[in-house]
Protein backbone atom coordinates (compact mmCIF):
# COMPACT_ATOMS: atom_id res chain seq x y z
CA UNK A 1 0.00 0.00 0.00
CA UNK A 2 1.45 3.57 -0.98
CA UNK A 3 1.81 6.40 1.72
CA UNK A 4 -1.42 8.22 1.89
CA UNK A 5 0.09 11.44 2.28
CA UNK A 6 2.80 12.06 -0.72
CA UNK A 7 1.50 8.52 -2.71
CA UNK A 8 5.35 7.89 -3.70
CA UNK A 9 6.37 5.55 -1.19
CA UNK A 10 5.24 1.84 0.51
CA UNK A 11 3.09 3.37 3.32
CA UNK A 12 4.63 1.35 6.61
CA UNK A 13 3.22 2.83 9.59
CA UNK A 14 -0.45 2.62 10.12
CA UNK A 15 -2.70 5.11 12.89
CA UNK A 16 -6.03 4.82 13.58
CA UNK A 17 -7.54 8.77 13.75
CA UNK A 18 -10.75 10.22 14.01
CA UNK A 19 -11.28 11.78 10.76
CA UNK A 20 -14.88 13.66 10.45
CA UNK A 21 -16.53 12.01 13.32
CA UNK A 22 -15.83 8.35 12.08
CA UNK A 23 -12.30 6.56 12.66
CA UNK A 24 -10.24 5.46 10.18
CA UNK A 25 -6.73 4.68 9.33
CA UNK A 26 -4.19 6.24 7.99
CA UNK A 27 -1.08 4.66 6.04
CA UNK A 28 2.06 6.65 5.87
CA UNK A 29 5.45 5.76 4.42
CA UNK A 30 8.34 6.27 7.01
CA UNK A 31 9.26 10.19 5.93
CA UNK A 32 5.84 11.39 6.26
CA UNK A 33 5.19 9.58 9.92
CA UNK A 34 7.85 10.91 10.42
CA UNK A 35 6.87 15.06 9.13
CA UNK A 36 3.73 14.18 11.00
CA UNK A 37 5.09 13.59 13.97
CA UNK A 38 4.46 10.00 14.16
CA UNK A 39 8.22 8.84 13.86
CA UNK A 40 7.58 7.11 17.77
CA UNK A 41 6.22 3.64 17.25
CA UNK A 42 3.00 4.46 20.09
CA UNK A 43 1.63 6.83 17.88
CA UNK A 44 -0.10 8.70 20.55
CA UNK A 45 0.27 6.00 22.85
CA UNK A 46 -0.44 2.83 20.45
CA UNK A 47 -1.14 3.44 17.25
CA UNK A 48 1.37 1.22 15.24
CA UNK A 49 1.24 -2.21 13.41
CA UNK A 50 4.10 -4.75 13.31
CA UNK A 51 5.93 -4.04 10.09
CA UNK A 52 7.30 -0.62 12.30
CA UNK A 53 8.08 -2.68 15.55
CA UNK A 54 9.52 -5.40 13.46
CA UNK A 55 12.14 -3.50 11.78
CA UNK A 56 13.00 -2.88 16.08
CA UNK A 57 13.94 -6.30 16.52
CA UNK A 58 15.81 -7.07 13.43
CA UNK A 59 14.97 -9.33 10.63
CA UNK A 60 13.04 -12.43 11.83
CA UNK A 61 15.52 -15.64 12.13
CA UNK A 62 14.14 -18.11 9.53
CA UNK A 63 15.41 -22.49 9.73
CA UNK A 64 18.61 -23.06 11.38
CA UNK A 65 17.70 -22.81 14.83
CA UNK A 66 14.12 -23.84 14.40
CA UNK A 67 14.07 -27.13 16.23
CA UNK A 68 14.69 -25.62 19.15
CA UNK A 69 13.44 -22.26 19.11
CA UNK A 70 11.97 -20.79 22.53
CA UNK A 71 8.10 -20.40 23.52
CA UNK A 72 7.10 -18.34 25.89
CA UNK A 73 6.01 -20.68 28.86
CA UNK A 74 2.48 -18.30 29.99
CA UNK A 75 1.66 -17.12 25.85
CA UNK A 76 3.56 -19.76 23.91
CA UNK A 77 5.02 -16.89 21.94
CA UNK A 78 8.78 -17.17 20.31
CA UNK A 79 10.69 -14.61 19.52
CA UNK A 80 10.15 -14.45 16.17
CA UNK A 81 6.02 -13.92 17.01
CA UNK A 82 7.43 -11.08 18.87
CA UNK A 83 9.18 -9.71 15.64
CA UNK A 84 6.45 -10.79 13.17
CA UNK A 85 3.65 -9.09 15.22
CA UNK A 86 5.53 -6.48 16.77
CA UNK A 87 3.87 -6.89 19.90
CA UNK A 88 5.22 -8.78 23.09
CA UNK A 89 2.22 -11.41 24.27
CA UNK A 90 2.74 -11.23 27.72
CA UNK A 91 4.69 -10.55 31.20
CA UNK A 92 6.85 -13.87 30.90
CA UNK A 93 7.97 -12.50 27.21
CA UNK A 94 10.20 -10.05 28.63
CA UNK A 95 11.87 -12.69 30.93
CA UNK A 96 12.01 -15.16 28.95
CA UNK A 97 13.73 -13.16 25.79
CA UNK A 98 15.30 -10.66 27.95
CA UNK A 99 18.81 -11.09 26.31
CA UNK A 100 17.46 -10.63 22.83
CA UNK A 101 15.30 -7.86 23.52
CA UNK A 102 17.76 -5.71 25.12
CA UNK A 103 19.05 -4.05 21.83
CA UNK A 104 15.72 -2.82 20.62
CA UNK A 105 15.01 -1.43 24.32
CA UNK A 106 18.51 0.11 23.95
CA UNK A 107 17.78 1.65 20.17
CA UNK A 108 13.99 2.94 21.17
CA UNK A 109 15.08 4.69 24.78
CA UNK A 110 19.09 5.08 24.74
CA UNK A 111 18.65 3.17 27.93
CA UNK A 112 18.28 0.11 29.60
CA UNK A 113 17.59 0.49 33.05
CA UNK A 114 14.00 1.64 34.62
CA UNK A 115 14.09 5.16 37.03
CA UNK A 116 10.98 5.77 38.59
CA UNK A 117 8.11 4.80 40.39
CA UNK A 118 8.46 1.15 41.58
CA UNK A 119 4.91 -0.60 42.88
CA UNK A 120 6.58 -3.37 45.14
CA UNK A 121 7.20 -0.75 47.42
CA UNK A 122 2.97 0.16 47.63
CA UNK A 123 2.69 -4.43 47.33
CA UNK A 124 5.10 -5.31 50.43
CA UNK A 125 2.98 -2.26 52.62
CA UNK A 126 -0.28 -4.09 51.93
CA UNK A 127 0.74 -7.33 51.71
CA UNK A 128 3.01 -8.08 54.66
CA UNK A 129 0.38 -7.78 56.97
CA UNK A 130 -3.42 -8.71 57.32
CA UNK A 131 -4.58 -6.65 59.68
CA UNK A 132 -4.17 -2.86 58.74
CA UNK A 133 -3.69 -1.77 62.33
CA UNK A 134 -1.53 -4.20 63.15
CA UNK A 135 0.95 -2.50 60.26
CA UNK A 136 0.50 0.80 61.50
CA UNK A 137 1.30 0.05 65.16
CA UNK A 138 4.59 -1.51 63.51
CA UNK A 139 5.26 1.90 61.72
CA UNK A 140 4.30 4.05 65.07
CA UNK A 141 7.04 1.86 67.08
CA UNK A 142 9.58 2.66 64.53
CA UNK A 143 8.61 5.97 64.29
CA UNK A 144 8.88 6.61 68.08
CA UNK A 145 12.22 4.72 68.22
CA UNK A 146 13.45 7.13 65.05
CA UNK A 147 11.98 9.96 67.35
CA UNK A 148 9.70 11.11 64.87
CA UNK A 149 7.22 12.63 66.88
CA UNK A 150 5.43 14.38 64.29
CA UNK A 151 5.12 11.02 62.01
CA UNK A 152 4.18 8.73 65.43
CA UNK A 153 1.37 11.46 65.88
CA UNK A 154 0.06 11.04 62.90
CA UNK A 155 0.05 7.33 63.11
CA UNK A 156 -1.84 7.42 66.27
CA UNK A 157 -4.55 9.50 65.12
CA UNK A 158 -4.81 7.33 62.02
CA UNK A 159 -4.92 3.87 63.77
CA UNK A 160 -7.54 5.82 66.49
CA UNK A 161 -9.79 6.37 63.59
CA UNK A 162 -9.25 2.87 62.50
CA UNK A 163 -10.18 1.28 66.08
CA UNK A 164 -12.93 3.96 65.85
CA UNK A 165 -14.32 2.51 62.83
CA UNK A 166 -14.17 -1.42 63.39
CA UNK A 167 -16.69 -0.63 66.77
CA UNK B 1 -18.45 24.07 38.33
CA UNK B 2 -17.64 21.57 36.10
CA UNK B 3 -14.29 20.03 35.78
CA UNK B 4 -14.38 19.33 32.07
CA UNK B 5 -11.22 20.16 30.26
CA UNK B 6 -12.64 22.55 27.42
CA UNK B 7 -14.98 24.17 29.78
CA UNK B 8 -12.19 25.54 31.99
CA UNK B 9 -8.86 27.47 31.53
CA UNK B 10 -6.09 26.86 33.48
CA UNK B 11 -2.19 27.97 33.78
CA UNK B 12 -0.44 29.54 30.44
CA UNK B 13 -4.29 28.55 28.91
CA UNK B 14 -3.49 31.88 26.07
CA UNK B 15 -1.34 29.18 24.79
CA UNK B 16 -1.57 25.67 26.89
CA UNK B 17 -5.26 24.74 26.25
CA UNK B 18 -5.03 21.50 28.32
CA UNK B 19 -2.70 19.06 29.57
CA UNK B 20 -2.92 14.68 29.69
CA UNK B 21 -1.27 12.13 31.85
CA UNK B 22 -1.19 8.44 30.56
CA UNK B 23 -0.30 5.40 32.73
CA UNK B 24 -0.20 2.09 30.71
CA UNK B 25 -0.08 -0.77 33.35
CA UNK B 26 -1.03 -4.31 33.23
CA UNK B 27 -1.92 -7.06 35.21
CA UNK B 28 1.20 -9.89 35.61
CA UNK B 29 -1.59 -13.04 35.78
CA UNK B 30 -2.78 -12.30 32.60
CA UNK B 31 -1.33 -12.10 28.58
CA UNK B 32 -1.27 -8.54 27.60
CA UNK B 33 -4.66 -7.68 25.28
CA UNK B 34 -3.38 -8.90 21.85
CA UNK B 35 -3.52 -12.72 23.27
CA UNK B 36 -6.51 -11.86 25.11
CA UNK B 37 -9.78 -13.40 23.41
CA UNK B 38 -13.73 -11.32 24.02
CA UNK B 39 -14.32 -13.76 26.80
CA UNK B 40 -11.37 -13.43 28.90
CA UNK B 41 -11.39 -9.49 28.09
CA UNK B 42 -14.34 -9.32 29.40
CA UNK B 43 -13.71 -11.13 32.58
CA UNK B 44 -10.42 -9.11 33.20
CA UNK B 45 -12.98 -5.82 32.84
CA UNK B 46 -14.88 -6.81 35.60
CA UNK B 47 -11.65 -8.05 37.90
CA UNK B 48 -10.18 -4.44 37.47
CA UNK B 49 -13.89 -3.06 37.79
CA UNK B 50 -14.09 -5.03 41.34
CA UNK B 51 -10.71 -3.55 42.37
CA UNK B 52 -11.62 0.14 41.38
CA UNK B 53 -14.77 -0.14 43.12
CA UNK B 54 -13.41 -1.50 46.74
CA UNK B 55 -12.75 1.80 47.21
CA UNK B 56 -14.31 4.42 44.65
CA UNK B 57 -12.56 6.94 46.32
CA UNK B 58 -12.94 9.35 42.55
CA UNK B 59 -16.68 7.81 41.69
CA UNK B 60 -16.08 6.40 38.70
CA UNK B 61 -18.92 4.86 36.47
CA UNK B 62 -18.03 1.72 34.44
CA UNK B 63 -18.79 1.39 31.06
CA UNK B 64 -18.52 -1.06 28.35
CA UNK B 65 -17.53 -0.24 24.42
CA UNK B 66 -19.86 -2.05 23.19
CA UNK B 67 -22.78 -0.57 24.55
CA UNK B 68 -22.12 2.78 23.29
CA UNK B 69 -23.14 4.13 19.33
CA UNK B 70 -19.86 4.59 17.44
CA UNK B 71 -20.59 8.30 17.37
CA UNK B 72 -20.47 7.87 20.86
CA UNK B 73 -17.20 6.58 21.06
CA UNK B 74 -15.82 8.52 18.23
CA UNK B 75 -17.06 11.64 20.13
CA UNK B 76 -14.99 10.79 22.99
CA UNK B 77 -12.30 10.63 20.70
CA UNK B 78 -12.72 14.01 19.71
CA UNK B 79 -13.13 15.37 23.33
CA UNK B 80 -9.57 13.55 23.85
CA UNK B 81 -11.26 11.38 26.38
CA UNK B 82 -10.29 8.20 24.83
CA UNK B 83 -7.58 7.44 22.13
CA UNK B 84 -9.05 6.84 18.20
CA UNK B 85 -7.27 3.51 18.40
CA UNK B 86 -9.42 2.51 21.55
CA UNK B 87 -12.60 4.28 19.78
CA UNK B 88 -11.84 2.52 16.72
CA UNK B 89 -12.77 -1.09 17.89
CA UNK B 90 -15.08 -2.30 20.80
CA UNK B 91 -14.75 -5.53 21.51
CA UNK B 92 -14.07 -6.47 25.07
CA UNK B 93 -12.90 -2.85 25.91
CA UNK B 94 -14.58 -1.13 28.98
CA UNK B 95 -13.73 2.24 30.62
CA UNK B 96 -14.02 4.20 33.87
CA UNK B 97 -14.91 7.34 33.75
CA UNK B 98 -15.31 10.10 36.35
CA UNK B 99 -18.70 12.37 35.79
CA UNK B 100 -16.26 15.06 34.60
CA UNK B 101 -14.51 13.18 31.94
CA UNK B 102 -11.23 14.36 33.82
CA UNK B 103 -10.59 10.50 35.26
CA UNK B 104 -10.86 7.87 32.05
CA UNK B 105 -9.03 4.02 32.97
CA UNK B 106 -9.45 2.36 29.46
CA UNK B 107 -9.42 -0.85 29.78
CA UNK B 108 -8.18 -3.77 27.37
CA UNK B 109 -6.91 -0.95 25.16
CA UNK B 110 -3.33 -1.87 24.07
CA UNK B 111 -2.54 -2.37 27.48
CA UNK B 112 -4.95 -4.04 30.50
CA UNK B 113 -5.21 -0.44 31.96
CA UNK B 114 -4.74 3.01 30.83
CA UNK B 115 -5.32 5.69 33.51
CA UNK B 116 -5.86 9.17 31.79
CA UNK B 117 -6.14 12.38 33.35
CA UNK B 118 -6.87 15.27 31.26
CA UNK B 119 -6.79 19.11 32.84
CA UNK B 120 -7.60 22.49 31.51
CA UNK B 121 -4.35 24.29 30.73
CA UNK B 122 -1.17 24.10 31.90
CA UNK B 123 -1.24 21.21 35.34
CA UNK B 124 1.33 18.83 34.89
CA UNK B 125 2.12 17.76 38.83
CA UNK B 126 -1.62 18.39 39.32
CA UNK B 127 -2.21 16.03 37.24
CA UNK B 128 0.35 13.58 37.63
CA UNK B 129 -0.56 13.46 41.47
CA UNK B 130 -4.10 12.34 40.17
CA UNK B 131 -2.71 9.71 38.33
CA UNK B 132 -0.34 8.46 40.70
CA UNK B 133 -3.03 8.13 43.52
CA UNK B 134 -5.00 6.34 41.26
CA UNK B 135 -2.29 3.90 39.68
CA UNK B 136 -1.21 3.32 43.98
CA UNK B 137 -4.92 2.44 44.23
CA UNK B 138 -5.00 0.13 41.51
CA UNK B 139 -1.52 -1.37 41.85
CA UNK B 140 -2.32 -2.08 45.80
CA UNK B 141 -5.17 -4.23 44.82
CA UNK B 142 -3.81 -5.88 41.71
CA UNK B 143 -0.20 -7.12 40.86
CA UNK B 144 1.22 -5.48 38.38
CA UNK B 145 3.74 -6.59 35.80
CA UNK B 146 6.99 -4.78 36.78
CA UNK B 147 10.48 -5.67 36.41
CA UNK B 148 12.92 -4.18 38.77
CA UNK B 149 15.45 -3.83 35.43
CA UNK B 150 12.99 -2.65 32.57
CA UNK B 151 10.70 -1.14 34.98
CA UNK B 152 6.47 -1.39 34.11
CA UNK B 153 5.88 -4.40 31.16
CA UNK B 154 4.02 -3.23 28.18
CA UNK B 155 2.72 -5.08 25.36
CA UNK B 156 4.76 -2.38 23.10
CA UNK B 157 8.28 -1.81 24.52
CA UNK B 158 8.09 2.42 23.29
CA UNK B 159 6.00 2.31 26.57
CA UNK B 160 8.25 0.34 28.89
CA UNK B 161 9.70 1.73 31.68
CA UNK B 162 7.51 4.30 33.75
CA UNK B 163 4.73 3.36 31.19
CA UNK B 164 3.95 7.45 31.10
CA UNK B 165 2.95 9.41 28.50
CA UNK B 166 2.91 13.06 29.61
CA UNK B 167 1.23 15.66 27.28
CA UNK B 168 0.25 19.28 26.75
CA UNK B 169 -1.68 20.71 23.81
CA UNK B 170 -0.59 24.34 22.49
CA UNK B 171 -2.31 26.38 20.36
CA UNK B 172 1.03 27.84 18.23
CA UNK B 173 -0.76 30.19 15.80
CA UNK B 174 1.94 32.44 15.09
CA UNK B 175 4.65 30.24 15.41
CA UNK B 176 2.76 28.24 12.49
CA UNK B 177 2.44 31.77 10.70
CA UNK B 178 5.48 32.75 10.26
CA UNK B 179 6.62 28.95 9.83
CA UNK B 180 9.58 28.75 12.64
CA UNK B 181 7.28 25.46 13.67
CA UNK B 182 9.03 23.19 10.86
CA UNK B 183 12.50 23.87 12.82
CA UNK B 184 10.97 23.47 16.48
CA UNK B 185 9.90 20.24 15.10
CA UNK B 186 12.73 19.07 14.25
CA UNK B 187 14.79 20.23 17.11
CA UNK B 188 12.01 18.99 19.88
CA UNK B 189 12.33 16.00 17.88
CA UNK B 190 16.02 15.49 18.94
CA UNK B 191 14.98 16.20 22.53
CA UNK B 192 13.47 13.18 23.34
CA UNK B 193 9.74 15.13 22.98
CA UNK B 194 6.92 13.80 20.19
CA UNK B 195 5.21 17.11 18.58
CA UNK B 196 2.31 16.85 15.80
CA UNK B 197 -1.10 18.34 15.17
CA UNK B 198 -3.62 17.59 18.11
CA UNK B 199 -6.59 17.38 15.24
CA UNK B 200 -7.62 16.00 12.11
CA UNK B 201 -4.95 14.72 9.25
CA UNK B 202 -2.51 16.11 7.03
CA UNK B 203 0.51 17.88 7.56
CA UNK B 204 -1.19 20.88 8.48
CA UNK B 205 -1.88 20.73 12.60
CA UNK B 206 -5.71 21.64 12.16
CA UNK B 207 -6.68 25.03 14.18
CA UNK B 208 -2.47 25.81 14.88
CA UNK B 209 -3.55 22.89 17.94
CA UNK B 210 -0.39 21.03 18.60
CA UNK B 211 0.18 17.52 20.74
CA UNK B 212 3.66 18.16 22.67
CA UNK B 213 4.52 14.62 24.61
CA UNK B 214 7.96 13.18 26.01
CA UNK B 215 8.68 10.15 23.72
CA UNK B 216 11.65 8.17 25.79
CA UNK B 217 9.73 6.35 29.01
CA UNK B 218 12.65 3.87 30.16
CA UNK B 219 15.93 5.24 32.27
CA UNK B 220 13.72 8.37 32.70
CA UNK B 221 11.99 8.50 36.03
CA UNK B 222 8.67 10.24 36.19
CA UNK B 223 9.67 13.49 37.52
CA UNK B 224 12.50 13.89 35.22
CA UNK B 225 10.12 13.43 32.20
CA UNK B 226 7.82 16.25 33.73
CA UNK B 227 10.21 18.16 34.32
CA UNK B 228 11.95 18.40 30.83
CA UNK B 229 8.33 18.69 29.07
CA UNK B 230 7.73 21.88 31.27
CA UNK B 231 10.80 23.53 30.39
CA UNK B 232 10.33 22.67 26.77
CA UNK B 233 6.14 24.21 26.68
CA UNK B 234 7.28 27.15 28.75
CA UNK B 235 10.30 27.82 26.55
CA UNK B 236 7.96 27.12 23.06
CA UNK B 237 5.38 29.53 25.23
CA UNK B 238 8.06 32.33 25.17
CA UNK B 239 8.43 31.87 21.31
CA UNK B 240 4.90 31.63 20.71
CA UNK B 241 4.40 34.88 22.54
CA UNK B 242 7.01 36.94 20.98
CA UNK B 243 5.83 35.73 17.64
CA UNK B 244 2.51 36.81 18.16
CA UNK B 245 3.49 40.28 19.38
CA UNK B 246 5.09 40.77 16.04
CA UNK B 247 2.82 39.44 14.34
CA UNK B 248 0.15 41.28 16.02
CA UNK B 249 1.63 44.76 14.91
CA UNK B 250 0.33 44.12 11.02
CA UNK B 251 -3.07 45.26 10.44
CA UNK B 252 -3.50 42.12 8.33
CA UNK B 253 -3.21 40.05 11.32
CA UNK B 254 -6.11 42.36 12.78
CA UNK B 255 -8.22 41.93 9.66
CA UNK B 256 -7.40 38.01 9.44
CA UNK B 257 -8.86 38.26 13.34
CA UNK B 258 -12.15 40.08 12.85
CA UNK B 259 -12.62 38.68 9.30
CA UNK B 260 -12.56 35.29 11.25
CA UNK B 261 -14.89 36.31 14.28
CA UNK B 262 -16.95 37.87 11.19
CA UNK B 263 -17.33 34.23 9.60
CA UNK B 264 -17.86 32.38 13.19
CA UNK B 265 -20.90 34.90 13.60
CA UNK B 266 -21.97 34.83 10.23
CA UNK B 267 -21.78 32.55 8.52
CA UNK B 268 -24.87 29.21 8.04
CA UNK B 269 -22.83 26.41 7.09
CA UNK B 270 -19.59 25.52 8.63
CA UNK B 271 -16.86 22.83 7.97
CA UNK B 272 -15.05 21.34 11.07
CA UNK B 273 -12.09 22.92 8.96
CA UNK B 274 -13.57 26.28 8.67
CA UNK B 275 -13.96 26.35 12.17
CA UNK B 276 -10.85 25.24 13.12
CA UNK B 277 -9.09 27.80 11.42
CA UNK B 278 -11.42 30.53 12.42
CA UNK B 279 -11.31 29.47 15.57
CA UNK B 280 -7.63 29.90 15.51
CA UNK B 281 -7.91 33.34 14.75
CA UNK B 282 -10.18 34.45 17.16
CA UNK B 283 -8.78 32.68 19.98
CA UNK B 284 -5.34 34.49 18.83
CA UNK B 285 -7.71 37.80 19.07
CA UNK B 286 -9.22 36.76 22.56
CA UNK B 287 -6.04 36.72 24.22
CA UNK B 288 -4.80 39.73 22.85
CA UNK B 289 -7.75 41.32 24.22
CA UNK B 290 -8.87 42.27 20.91
CA UNK B 291 -12.14 40.33 20.73
CA UNK B 292 -13.86 39.71 23.85
CA UNK B 293 -15.10 36.51 23.79
CA UNK B 294 -13.67 34.38 26.60
CA UNK B 295 -11.24 31.65 25.84
CA UNK B 296 -13.60 28.64 27.49
CA UNK B 297 -15.76 29.57 25.26
CA UNK B 298 -13.77 29.15 22.54
CA UNK B 299 -12.18 25.82 23.67
CA UNK B 300 -15.50 24.69 24.02
CA UNK B 301 -16.66 25.21 20.53
CA UNK B 302 -13.77 23.89 19.00
CA UNK B 303 -14.57 20.29 20.58
CA UNK B 304 -18.56 20.35 20.91
CA UNK B 305 -18.32 20.82 17.18
CA UNK B 306 -16.49 17.92 16.26
CA UNK B 307 -18.03 16.16 13.65
CA UNK B 308 -18.90 12.89 15.72
CA UNK B 309 -20.38 15.37 18.75
CA UNK B 310 -22.52 16.90 16.62
CA UNK B 311 -23.66 13.39 15.73
CA UNK B 312 -24.23 12.99 19.24
CA UNK B 313 -26.74 15.42 19.71
CA UNK B 314 -28.11 14.67 17.14
CA UNK B 315 -28.62 11.33 18.64
CA UNK B 316 -27.84 10.26 14.64
CA UNK B 317 -25.16 9.98 12.22
CA UNK B 318 -25.89 13.00 10.08
CA UNK B 319 -24.86 14.14 6.82
CA UNK B 320 -21.89 15.98 6.22
CA UNK B 321 -23.92 19.08 5.32
CA UNK B 322 -26.44 18.28 7.61
CA UNK B 323 -23.60 18.61 10.47
CA UNK B 324 -22.42 22.06 9.02
CA UNK B 325 -25.34 23.38 9.21
CA UNK B 326 -26.14 22.65 12.91
CA UNK B 327 -22.35 23.84 13.36
CA UNK B 328 -22.67 27.46 12.19
CA UNK B 329 -26.31 27.76 13.68
CA UNK B 330 -24.89 26.68 17.35
CA UNK B 331 -21.67 28.75 16.80
CA UNK B 332 -23.12 31.53 15.85
CA UNK B 333 -25.60 31.94 18.61
CA UNK B 334 -23.23 30.90 21.40
CA UNK B 335 -21.02 34.33 19.40
CA UNK B 336 -23.50 36.61 19.23
ZN1 LIG C 1 4.72 9.49 2.31
ZN1 LIG D 1 4.69 -14.46 26.77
Amino acid sequence: MLCQNCGKYEATTHVKRIINGESAEAHLCSDCAKALGYNDVFGGFGNTFGDLLGSFFGEPQVGAISSRTIHCEKCGNTFNDIVNSGKIGCADCYTTFYDKLLPSLQRIHGKTRHEGKNPTIIKTEVTNSQNPIEELEEQLRIAINEQNFEKAAQLRDKINELKEGQK
Amino acid sequence: MSNRWYLGVGEQSDIVVSTRIRLARNLNEYPFPNKLNTKSRTALNNIIKDAVEMDNKFDLRFVEMKSLARFEAASMAERHIISPEFASDHDGRALMISKDEDICIMLNEEDHIRIQIMKSGFALDEAYEVADEIDDLLGSKLEYAFDERIGYLTQCPTNLGTGMRASVMLHLPALTMNGQIHKLINTISKLGLTFRGAFGEGTKATGDMYQLSNQITLGISEEFAIKNLKAITLQLCANERAAREELLKSIDTEDAIFRAFGTLKWARLLSTQELMDNLSLVRLGSVAGKISVPIETLNELMISMQPASINVLAQQKLEEKERDTIRATKVRNRLS
